[in-house]
Formats: C-alpha cells, sequence, structure tokens
C-alpha cells in the first residue's frame, strides 16, 4: 500500500527557487542529493539557544512528514559559565524516509557554535562527517578556554572531516545592520542563521519557523523580524555561497506510518496530555501535586495550563506535600497524580505506603535521572525500579509500569489509570529523561479510540451483619479484584474511618490481631500479584532465534535498532519489552523458558535482571550503561552479538 | 453484594454524590456556604462512632473530644460531608471517634493530605486533628504553608507539651530543662510558641483554649468553624501519663485568676482578681506589658482587636505568656482576619480558565500544534 503525507504546514516539494506563500523553495541550480536518514547535532554554550534550534529544526521535520527521533542533551547549570566544555547544550535530531527508533548513534553532521562545541563533541563523530563551524567564536582565548593550543581549524586535526567554515555570528550581524539593534542583540539571531542554513541544506519547510518567531516575539515585533532575516539570511547563504555545493533530500516516511493525522510530541506532553485524557475517560476530575524537580517539571507547567479541563495544579511546600494533597484528593474522588523524579520518590515512600493501605488510587510519576542522591539532574537513568519496587517499609506492593518511546507516554498514562481505578491502589509510571525531552511523530487518537476508564464509587452498604442490619464496610473486597470500594465523603450513611493502621478485614477497624494481619499482608499483596496485564508480546520473526533480548522502559528505541542490525546481518535473535514490571506478565515464565540465553540491557547496574533472576530463576545477562545517555543502537548490537555467539 | 452507583457525567470537581445535590441553604457558617445542610437536626451522640475510646483514663483528649462531638450539631451541615484528617499521636486517633469521614494518615502529613482534600472538595468542612509534636516537630512544614495559603481547614493542635505516644520524650514545645528519657539532663532547646509561629505564619485566625473549659472551647470551636480559611487552635490538652499538671497553673481557681488573660473582641484586657491587671503599651518600645490598673492608666488599656490588619498586637499577646510559669497566658482568639481562601481562588481560576478559553476539549488540546495527515 502506497501512503501519502499532507502537510498543514506548507512543504517543499519543488526546486523553482520561487517564494511559494512564504515558503522558500531552493533554486535548483546545486546539486541535489537523496539520502534515506540523516544524523544532526547542534551544539554551542548553553545561551546559544540550541535547544530551541533543535525544537524548531524538528518541528519543520515533523511537519514534513519525516520519522524522526530526538535527543536534547543539556547542563544542569542553566548559564554554565560561558565556552566552557561543561556549559555545553546539543540538540541530536534523526530524521529519516523511514520508521527509526532511535536519535542516532553518531551525527553526520555537527554545528558546532564555538570551540567548546566541537571539542565536546568531535568525538562523537565519524569520519567524513560534515561540521559547520561558527569560525568567529574561534579566538585565541575561546580555544584556550578548552584547551585548543593551536585552532583545530587549521592544525590539521580534522582532516578526516569536510569542514564548513562559516562566520556566522559576522554574517548574522551583518544581515541584520538594518536593524537598530545592538551588535551584541543582532549576535543572538546567530542560531536562527544556523538553522536557517541547515533548513536550505536538507529542503526544510520554513513557514512553521517563520510563523513560530512571529508568535513566540509578537510583543517585540522588530524581534521577530531580526530573526526572521537571520532566518532568511542563513537560508539564502546556503542557496548562494559556493561552500555549499550540495543540498539534500529525504523524502517523508510516508509508508512507515498508519493513516492518521500526526504531530510530534516529546515524552512529557504526551505524558501531560495522557493524564487529562485519563480524566476525561474517567470522568473523574484531574489533581496534581506536585514540587518542581527536574526532569518533571514539565508535566506540572503543562497541566497548570489546561484549568478549563478542570485540572486543579497545586504547587506544595515539598514532595511529601505534593503526594499528601494528590491522596487527599483521592480520598475525595479525584484522579490524583504525583509527579517527581528519584530524590522526590524518596520523600513520597511513607505516604506512597499510606495509600497502599488506604487502597486508594494515585498515580505517581518518576521521571527519572542519573542517581544516587541530586545525581545527574538532567541525563536519563533507569535506576529507580527497585525503589519503585521496594523502596518502603513493610509489604507494600505497588503496581510500576513503564512507557517506551516518547509518543508512548500517553498510553503509558492511560494504562496506570485504568490500574489505578480498577484496583483502587498506587500505580507507578517510571519515565525518564531521555523519554520526558526526546521526541518523535504521534499519531493522534481519536476520541473513540481511548478506554473507559469510568468507575463507581459505593453508593450504599455493603454487607449485612449477623443480626440483619446493613452496615458499609470500607474493607471488604470486589471477590474478583480484590479492590476495596471508594466511598466518597459527602455520600451519605457511609461515614467511615481509614488509616495507616492495620485495618480488620471487612470492616477496617483498627486491628492488632496477628492472624488478620498475615492475611491483610497476603491479600493486598495477592491484588497486585493478580493484576489483569496484557501478555507479553515477543518478536521472534520464524522463531529461529535462541538468544532473547528483553527491556524495559526508554531502551525500547536503541534495543529494537540493535536487534534490527543484527537481523540484517542475518542473526537470529528474539526481542520482547515490558511495559509492566509489576506484576509481570503471566506468560514471562513462559517466554523466558522458551530461550537458551536471556540478555536484558538496562540503564542501571541490573536491577530488572535481578527481579527477573529472583523470580524465574533465570541465569539472565545483564548489560549496562549509567553515563546519563541512552544506548547506542551498535553498541548494543556488538553486545548482543557476543551473546548470540557466546 | 455491594450496592454501587456509577460516577458517569458527574465530572465536577466537586460535590459528587446526592449529598451534593442536597439544599445548601445559608448558616450562619460563612466559611460552610458550600456545605450542603442536615436534613435533619443532629446531636451529639449522631456523632460519635461506634469505636471503643482508647486513650488514656483522665486523659484531656476525653474533654476535647465530647466537646467536639457536643459542638458538630451546631455546624448544621450534613454529617457525610464532614471528613477529620489527623497525624500520628494520641490525639491523632480523634477521627476514629467521630462518626464522619475520616483519615488517620501519616506523621505530620495531615494539613497537606487535608489541603488536597479541601481544595479539590468545596462542598466538605475539613478539620485536622494535630499534636505538638506532629504539628510542629515532622510536620512543621505543611502546618505553616496551609496557614499562609489560607486554605479552608480547621486545625485542631492539641498541646500536652509532650511526645505521648512514644511514651514521653520532650516536644517542641515543652520548656527548656524538660527531663524526660530522651533528656535526662534536661532538653536545650528552645520551645515554640504555636501562637507566636502561627501569626508569623501569616495565619488568618489564631486562637488558644484548654481542654478542661468546655464552655471556652466551644466556643473558640464555633469562631474557628465560622471563619473561611485556615484556623489554628491551640488547645492547652494535659497528658496525665507524660506530663500531668502541665497547665495547672491556668485550671487551678487561684492561680487562674493570675494567669490567664481571657481575650474577647472589642474588650479592655484585663484579668486578676478584681479585674485590677491590665495589659497595656509600652510607650518607648511599642511592646506590650501588665499592670495594676489604677484610675490614671485605665484608659490605656488596651482593646483587643481580633480583626486588626495587622498582625503585630496579636504576636506581642502571644509572647505575653512565661514559657515556664504559664502566668499571663491569654487565651481565646487572637486574630480573626478575612483574607482571600486558597480554595476559592484555585475553584476561581478554573472558572476562568473555562470563561477565556471554553471547556477543554480534548481532541483539540491533542491536535494542537503542528500536524501532518497520513492517508492511505
Ligand atoms: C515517621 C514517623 N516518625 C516517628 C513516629 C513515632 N511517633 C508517633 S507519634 C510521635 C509523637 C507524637 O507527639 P504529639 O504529636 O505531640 O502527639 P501526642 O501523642 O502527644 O498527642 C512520634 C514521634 C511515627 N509514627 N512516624
Ligand atoms: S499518653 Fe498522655 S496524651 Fe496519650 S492518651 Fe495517655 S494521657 Fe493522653
Ligand atoms: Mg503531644
Amino acid at each position: 500500500m502506497t501512503s501519502k503525507v499532507s502537510s498543514t504546514t506548507e512543504q517543499a516539494d519543488g526546486a523553482d527557487g520561487a517564494l511559494v506563500g512564504g515558503q522558500r523553495k531552493p533554486a535548483g541550480t546545486k546539486d541535489v542529493r537523496r539520502l534515506d536518514r540523516v544524523i544532526i547535532r547542534f551544539a554551542g554554550d548553553s545561551g546559544d539557544g540550541m535547544q530551541l534550534t533543535g525544537d524548531r529544526f524538528t518541528s519543520e521535520t515533523a511537519s514534513f512528514g519525516n520519522d524522526l527521533s530526538t535527543l536534547p542533551n543539556f547542563p544542569a547549570e542553566i548559564r554554565a559559565p560561558a565556552g566552557t566544555l561543561p556549559g555545553v547544550s546539543s540538540f541530536q535530531l534523526h530524521f529519516a524516509d523511514h520508521d527509526i527508533l532511535t536519535p542516532g548513534d553518531a551525527p553526520d553532521v555537527l554545528v558546532a557554535m564555538n570551540p567548546a562545541a566541537l571539542k565536546a563533541n568531535v568525538g562523537d563523530l565519524p569520519r567524513g562527517a560534515e561540521i559547520i563551524v561558527n569560525t568567529d567564536e574561534f579566538t585565541r582565548r575561546a580555544m584556550q578556554k578548552v584547551g585548543y593550543a593551536v585552532s583545530p581549524l587549521e592544525d590539521g586535526s580534522l582532516d578526516g572531516y569536510q569542514i564548513h567554515p562559516v562566520p556566522l555570528t559576522t554574517l548574522t550581524v551583518e544581515a541584520l545592520k538594518e536593524f537598530a539593534l545592538s551588535r551584541k542583540e543582532a549576535e543572538r539571531s546567530k542560531n536562527m542563521f544556523a538553522l536557517g542554513l541547515l533548513s536550505w541544506m536538507y529542503h526544510r519547510p520554513t513557514e512553521g519557523t517563520e510563523r513560530f518567531l512571529r508568535t513566540k516575539f509578537a510583543k517585540k515585533p522588530d524581534i521577530a523580524a531580526a530573526n526572521i532575516a537571520a532566518f532568511r539570511a542563513g537560508w539564502n547563504f546556503g542557496e548562494t555561497t559556493e561552500d555549499f555545493a550540495v543540498s539534500y533530500e529525504v523524502a517523508p516516511a510516508a509508508t512507515a506510518f498508519p493513516t492518521g493525522t500526526y504531530r510530534n510530541i516529546s515524552g512529557n506532553l504526551a505524558l501531560s496530555y495522557g493524564l487529562v485524557a485519563a480524566s476525561r475517560q474517567a470522568e473523574l476530575p484531574l489533581y496534581l501535586g506536585s514540587y518542581p524537580i527536574t526532569p518533571a517539571s514539565d508535566i506540572l507547567h503543562e497541566l497548570s495550563k489546561h484549568k478549563n479541563f478542570g485540572v486543579r495544579t497545586f504547587q506544595a511546600e515539598d514532595e511529601i506535600a505534593g503526594i499528601g494533597a494528590a491522596l487527599g484528593a483521592a480520598f475525595g474522588g479525584s484522579l490524583a497524580v504525583t509527579t517527581t523524579s528519584g530524590p522526590g520518590v524518596a520523600l513520597k515512600s511513607e505516604t506512597i505506603g499510606l495509600a497502599v493501605s488506604l487502597e486508594l488510587p494515585l498515580l505517581i510519576v518518576d521521571i527519572q535521572r542519573g542517581g544516587p542522591s541530586t545525581g545527574l539532574p538532567t541525563k536519563t537513568e533507569q535506576a529507580d525500579l527497585l525503589q519503585a519496587m521496594y523502596g518502603r517499609n513493610g509489604e507494600a506492593p505497588v503496581p510500576v509500569i513503564a512507557p517506551r518511546t516518547p509518543a508512548d507516554c500517553f498510553q503509558a498514562a492511560l494504562e496506570a489509570a485504568r490500574i489505578a481505578l480498577v484496583y483502587r491502589t498506587p500505580v507507578f509510571l517510571l519515565s525518564d529523561g531521555y523519554l520526558a525531552n526526546g521526541s518523535e511523530p504521534w499519531r493522534i487518537p481519536e476520541l473513540e479510540e481511548l478506554p473507559d476508564l469510568r468507575v463507581e464509587f459505593a453508593q450504599g452498604p455493603n454487607h449485612t451483619l449477623d443480626d440483619g442490619t446493613q452496615a458499609f464496610w470500607p474493607y471488604k473486597r470486589d471477590p474478583q479484584t480484590l479492590a476495596r470500594p471508594w466511598a466518597v465523603p459527602g455520600t451519605p450513611g457511609l461515614e467511615h474511618r481509614i488509616g495507616g493502621i492495620e485495618k480488620q478485614d471487612g470492616t477496617g477497624n483498627i486491628s492488632y490481631d496477628p492472624a488478620n494481619h498475615d492475611f491483610m499482608v497476603r491479600t493486598r499483596q495477592a491484588k497486585i500479584d493478580n493484576i489483569a496485564v496484557a501478555d507479553l508480546e515477543v518478536d521472534d520473526p520464524g522463531n529461529t532465534a535462541r538468544t532473547l533480548v528483553l527491556g524495559w522502559g526508554s531502551t525500547y528505541g536503541p534495543i529494537t535498532a540493535a536487534v534490527r542490525r543484527l537481523r540484517t546481518a542475518g542473526e537470529h535473535i528474539a526481542q520482547a519489552h515490558l511495559r509492566h514490571l509489576n506484576p509481570f506478565p503471566k506468560n514471562l515464565g513462559t517466554v523466558l523458558a522458551a530461550y537458551d540465553k536471556v540478555v536484558i540491557p538496562e540503564m542501571n547496574l541490573g536491577q530488572l535482571a535481578t527481579l527477573i533472576r529472583a523470580k524465574y530463576l533465570v541465569d539472565a545477562d545483564s548489560y549496562n550503561q549509567v553515563n546519563g545517555m541512552p544506548f547506542k543502537a551498535e553498541q548494543l548490537a556488538t553486545a548482543l552479538k557476543e551473546a548470540i555467539d557466546d | 453484594m455491594t450496592e454501587t452507583t456509577t460516577a458517569h457525567g458527574t465530572g465536577g470537581p466537586a460535590g459528587r454524590g446526592p449529598a451534593a445535590a442536597g439544599t445548601p441553604a445559608s448558616t450562619t457558617f460563612a466559611s460552610l456556604s458550600l456545605v450542603p445542610k442536615a436534613a435533619a437536626r443532629q446531636s451529639m451522640k449522631d456523632f460519635k462512632s461506634d469505636q471503643e475510646v482508647r486513650w488514656c483514663p483522665g486523659c484531656g483528649d476525653y474533654a476535647i473530644l465530647a466537646a467536639v462531638q457536643g459542638f458538630m450539631p451546631e455546624l448544621g451541615v450534613a454529617k457525610e460531608n464532614i471528613v477529620f484528617v489527623s497525624g500520628i499521636g494520641c490525639s491523632s486517633r480523634f477521627p476514629y471517634y467521630m462518626n464522619t469521614y475520616g483519615m488517620h494518615s501519616i506523621h505530620g502529613r495531615a494539613p497537606a493530605i487535608a489541603t488536597g482534600l479541601a481544595t479539590s472538595r468545596q462542598d466538605l468542612s475539613v478539620w485536622v486533628v494535630t499534636g505538638d509534636g506532629d504539628a510542629l516537630s515532622i510536620g512543621g512544614n505543611h502546618l505553616i504553608h496551609a496557614l499562609r495559603r489560607n486554605v479552608n481547614l480547621k486545625i485542631l493542635l492539641f498541646n500536652n507539651r509532650i511526645y505521648g505516644l512514644t511514651k514521653g520524650q520532650y516536644s517542641p514545645t515543652s520548656e527548656i530543662g524538660k527531663i524526660t528519657k530522651s533528656t535526662p539532663m534536661g532538653s536545650l532547646d528552645v520551645p515554640f510558641n504555636p501562637v507566636s509561629l502561627a501569626l508569623g505564619a501569616e495565619a488568618s485566625f489564631v486562637a488558644r483554649t484548654v481542654d478542661s473549659d468546655r464552655k471556652h472551647l466551644t466556643e473558640v470551636l464555633r469562631q474557628a468553624a465560622a471563619h473561611p480559611g485556615t484556623a489554628l487552635v491551640e488547645i492547652y490538652q494535659n497528658c496525665n501519663i507524660f506530663n500531668d499538671g502541665a497547665f495547672e497553673a491556668l485550671k487551678d481557681q487561684q492561680q487562674a485568676e493570675e494567669a490567664v488573660i481571657r481575650l474577647e473582641h472589642g474588650q479592655p484586657i484585663r484579668f486578676g482578681p478584681d479585674r485590677a491587671k491590665g495589659v497595656v503599651r509600652d510607650p518607648a518600645t511599642g511592646d506590650l506589658q501588665v499592670v495594676e490598673v489604677t484610675p490614671d492608666n485605665e484608659a490605656q488599656v488596651l482593646i483587643h482587636d481580633a480583626h486588626s490588619a495587622s498582625p503585630t498586637t496579636a504576636f506581642a499577646l502571644s509572647r505575653l505568656a512565661d514559657p515556664d510559669t504559664l502566668h499571663h497566658t491569654p487565651i481565646g482568639v487572637f486574630r480573626s482576619v478575612d483574607r482571600p481562601v486558597y480554595d476559592t481562588l484555585m475553584a476561581g481560576q478554573l472558572d476562568t480558565a473555562v470563561e477565556q478559553n471554553g471547556k477543554g476539549d480534548l481532541a483539540a488540546l491533542m491536535a494542537g500544534g503542528d500536524t501532518w495527515t497520513v492517508i492511505g
């Protein structure tokens, strides 16, 4: 079946060099080469606007219809010292005419806005890669700052690369000389010049960026005009200068996508929308109690924009109050959520234990980052799995689920809400920094596709006492789900007290009876163990593989890319990826037993592997990386190949 | 069999369930205007749960429980719309004994949990019960933030100046030098004065009362209940096991006359035998002092103004008491001022957002930004 892409934003599909409806088209006087995929990395000072530049290029690329995957990478400091290695901020984008899974291992093109950006990134480039350098910033002082004694542009050290030396700053200032801007102000638009140049190189649609700039600087029309001028100057520079002899086309990934309307979306945005959607589907108001922490704050920011959906966001005095308020709202009948990262989870643990005891629905969203302690706030890691599983006093089982890609955060939020609401339990949703900030195309679901999450509040007595009177027992369970009734304040006749002290089965009254406690501990565990979750799907074409690679969370992209490479090279390997970490899918044991070897790549020191080994007595191999970055496909492919051959 | 009803179509943030659809009529309690009225007259016994009360015999908590249960019918609201939330401590067992909705939560966190409940359900009357350790030690942060936000909560702080439940360690309100199991040579820390602390935390309503004075306690509860916003009521409570007689100076007939200053809004602040003593402002420092009232200085005796916009005088009053002897302890309402209520403001923002942007449309939200369409 052939598909075609139509875009709401205009796109470059011809080469007549005319400005059509504000859309710039290459003049067609230069060579145009077709590529199936490209990896670009924008790198500069944290103050250079690289994230914005990357975002814009991504939007252009998304609206053009390529498949894409992004990897923003920035320091924890807001403005780390200018021109230093720790201050380098970068944005990597992989786009293609087919479906892709990762932001790419190594950039084909690096845009280096200063010596620090070059030095910090050049090691990641394969020989032959193109490097666009802003030569204006290669002053003796700037180079010395990062330890370049002689200019790398002149000492031959970059001979293996295709260097495009471009005086980006000067050209930008020159292009803006008609604007009443100081030199400093004009220089700020150099990222837009670079974006214009790259947009020309890759035939990106430009109208979206111009519209974006007009909106962003609506209150400062001259700044908007200057940025647009710089953007166009960059584009024209590519078109006219001889240094750039070729431009590239990467066709839309039409056949990679099922029919539908798409947008580009980051993990945190998808997660926020998923929560709003869950609230709508449950017909319960959404209540977020949260305390700011990277990389989770964006969800608080996003949800606080949607008060017209009945969403209440409460920025609490600390993480404990954030989850406390959420739990209070859950008691009152809201769909309650708390969002945080690892250090915040540590603070919330006691309240999570209370929620386990109260058996109220509550979503705990943990956007994992490097740990322990403050760790690496802006880098990714998957090392909170055991914290989510076991980080509480007593036997306090909590379901754990994880999204696999940025867009998948939407579905994961709905699934977390389903489990919480049906089983009246806190649920952990483990995303991570890579998913949170990374982005990819998302097929916008139709409302009819969304699950029905409606719940029933208790409305009357549920128990007949020995003397025949009707009573309400807050801990009398549904025989199927073992969920207890959700009786919200305001319901007459159901007044009851709940608390963290052990409760008598059924009545919910305080009980210190040993046998009752044993029963309650086992019952709470059984409730979680028996949660209905989808079976694990295994991708094993032809059932020929002897080795299974098992993953969870954001490693999905790199693992799948590695598996593809191996299969292209004729290897046999099976792949499975867990959405549910607690409880595991019922068929997981059978799946594991079907393979001679199980390899578990994780961005931690083997936490899922520990769980799998303990539960299934399988001698799983752990493959680990904890450097704050996602796995690279090539590296994983090599490791998996070794496992296959072993 | 579980009898249930569906929540379909009741996505509103507050007031679900049949009770919410009741007939809220005007009430004497401004803070309860959104809470459904009781269908019929209620009595004290309606508020007693079937649970056996398990405090030590003679504990001051009994008297407070009785006073609260006795006062509740006066609220006139449906008891299913009343919620008691507590932390951990002897005092925090309180909700189990109230036949209302209740949550006995975790140590120190009741104000946070109650904040979530009150801000999401304006149709509820939410009460927090806490102890001096619960509120001022582990939960100090939540307390001050609840006060500054002015969430519609009534916080009853049972101050026995000791950790009761953990068997008698000194607390943040214990006097310096307190000998306890954890401080055999005497405690070293300066105590908090909960009223001073609350006033410093921007509280809009602060009062103090005593467990043994049922009438005074009830009157303070009445004023607290009527207050829109957070009301902090410090209740001096005797722990006869671990800190017996801590408030004896305020209870013993003879001593009390000297020790207790009863604050009444609009009345001169006088006390002692024949009301011979009064509180005046020292013109040199602006601070308050206790003087023998004479015809010469009678005009200078301070008139208590609980509604004063500035908390300065209320704070000065809170400092009159000697933390060791409790002499010159004011009781009553120190401060009661109208200030925007957090939950009302929060609900207001939701309404404004709907006015400005229309009711949320999920399909439109998801399709925001640049989109493209793939057609088969
Ligand atoms: C997290 C946590 N830390 C410590 C305790 C132990 N603990 C229970 S109550 C309490 C102090 C209670 O004192 P107070 O709040 O004054 O209440 P009272 O018993 O005097 O009424 C302590 C330390 C606990 N339950 N939870
Ligand atoms: S220990 Fe003290 S505060 Fe606790 S119940 Fe006994 S008397 Fe009351
Ligand atoms: Mg105490």
